[in-house]
């Protein structure tokens, strides 16, 4: 496959990687992220943990940091505004305007028309959240509220990408890494029949006042609002605490009933992404620790630049694969939807 | 609850030391066991009101204000309570659930503290084990992570 030559020279994707705190922005630009992507300390994103994101003094230090080294900061303002009132979500654009973020990740409509009416200068990406799928669906999102990129969930195969890529007008950036989730983000509210909550409005799939650890005698226990969702034996490795993952009695037999644990991972087929035209590579994880986005994005860093300045001759070292096996949730990686070989 | 550390097949024992060293790990361990918790905690919280006190936010201070949390480093059988109270953090009574209960060994531990390694990549291998108030274990976490190193710092500004 020939990559995307742009000026004669191949368009390497944009390294965008999470950082959940100041201190996780400063290791990601130094390990060398093109771009971060944060959120604020509440409801209006997607990782609404207690003590993770940033306050306006943080945000303001962390694009002061970021754009002193040449890298850009992203805004993840990608829950749904409440009905009760969406004053939340305009003031947290005003303050991403304020404290100098180069462009919004953005999900909701309403979000989408204050940006147009009030910050028209502000560049907005489309984000997973807001599950388009197609180029037309994303086509109308940049008709009508001028999205400059689209994320696209985890869900389409390279194919399908390559069909996106081929006809949209706007950039368009995928996962490369991560925790994987096959809920077509955006439509997922599994979690809010056990909590009451849900990813796309209150930022968490488990509310963290709702998971407990229990050791019994029959091995350690996760429950979600009391709900057991899976049981440990000793020795067995564990996951993220979301009903998604957790493990069933159906029809008699005991297993993942929805999704089993593992991350994504995408190394292998990274100079098709690029072939295709991909503009930017989103590593998963802004509740992960400084340590994990320093090196997952040192992995990347490298792994992009070869594949990306290299005539064929990109391999996946090993070295990067045990890095990011060390870091990967269930222990194991999947191309997950990107490679459907039954199909 | 009985001691973790113990390894009767059922127990819920983060992985430690590397096999030659169990052995001394182990006769280390069921001495140090029997020794009372006051004074490890009482060396821990004054090593915690000068290192990491004076750095914590608001909100975590809030969080974790009179909530016991213990710690366990599982392979060298050390047990420690503490509480934070006005004046800082203080030694807790042995007595009672703890709000918060983490169970690791020693090097999980120091490569949490020095910013080498992810909690939940720990988590993941059962290197860290968390027992009780999820979101209080979180707001620690969390609050660790963005204030980064307490020893050991690698200079971010130099990058």
């Amino acid at each position: 496959m020939s990559a995307v030559v742009e000026g004669g020279s191949v368009v390497k994707p944009e390294l965008v990687c999470p950082a959940g705190s100041l201190r996780a922005l400063q290791m990601a630009v130094g390990a060398g992220a093109d771009a971060v992507y944060v959120g604020l300390k509440d409801a209006t994103n997607a990782r609404n943990f207690a003590g993770l994101n940033f306050d306006d003094a943080q945000l303001r230090e962390g694009v002061a940091f970021a754009h002193a080294r040449g890298a850009r900061v992203l805004m993840a303002l990608n829950t749904f505004a409440d009905a009760r009132g969406v004053d939340p979500w305009y003031r947290a654009v005003d303050t991403a305007v304020a404290m100098g973020a180069d462009a919004l990740i953005v999900a909701d409509t309403a979000v989408m028309a204050y940006c147009r009416s009030h910050h028209p200068q502000l560049r907005l990406h489309l984000s997973v959240q807001a599950s388009a799928t197609s180029y037309e669906a994303i086509e109308f999102y940049r008709r009508h509220y001028g999205i400059q990129r689209a994320v696209l969930p985890r869900v389409l195969t390279l194919s399908q990408v390559a069909h996106v890529v081929r006809l949209s007008m706007v950039d368009i950036e995928v996962f490369g890494f991560g925790s994987l989730c096959v809920m077509v983000e955006g439509r997922c509210a599994l979690s809010s029949y056990v909590t009451g909550q849900s990813p796309n409005t209150a930022g968490v799939c488990s509310p963290p006042s709702a998971v407990r650890w229990q050791d019994t005698r029959a091995g350690v226990e996760a429950r979600l609002n009391g709900v057991l969702i899976d049981c440990y034996a000793p020795d067995e490795p564990r996951g993220y605490p979301t009903l998604c993952k957790g493990r069933f009695d159906v029809e008699g037999r005991r297993g993942y009933a929805i999704e089993e644990p593992t991350s994504l991972n995408t190394l292998a087929i990274l100079p098709e992404l690029i072939a295709l035209g991909v503009k930017a590579i989103k590593i998963e994880g802004r509740q992960r620790s400084p340590a994990y986005v320093e090196q997952v994005t040192r992995v990347w860093r490298a792994a992009i630049d070869e594949a990306a300045g290299s005539a064929g001759g990109y391999s996946v070292r090993p070295e990067w694969n045990a890095t990011l096996m060390r870091f990967a949730e269930g222990q194991h990686h999947t191309l997950g939807a990107y490679d459907r070989p039954w199909r | 609850m009985n001691a973790p550390w113990k390894r009767d097949g059922s127990a819920n024992v983060p992985a430690g030391l590397p096999p030659p060293l169990e052995a001394i790990r182990d006769i280390v361990r069921r001495v140090v066991e029997h020794l009372p918790v006051q004074p490890p905690s009482f060396v821990l919280a004054r090593v915690l009101d000068q290192m990491l006190l004076p750095r914590l936010p608001a909100d975590a201070r809030e969080a974790l204000s009179r909530r016991i949390v213990e710690l366990q480093i599982t392979d060298l059988g050390i047990r420690v309570r503490l509480q934070l109270e006005a004046r800082g953090f203080c030694v807790a009574s042995v007595q009672g659930e703890p709000a918060l209960r983490i169970l690791a060994p020693a090097a999980s531990y120091l490569r949490l503290l020095r910013g080498e390694d992810d909690a939940d990549r720990l988590f993941f291998e059962r290197a860290l084990i968390m027992e009780g108030d999820t979101e209080l274990g979180l707001v620690l976490k969390n609050t660790l992570d963005a204030l980064g190193p307490l020893f050991g710092t690698r200079n971010t500004q130099s990058m």
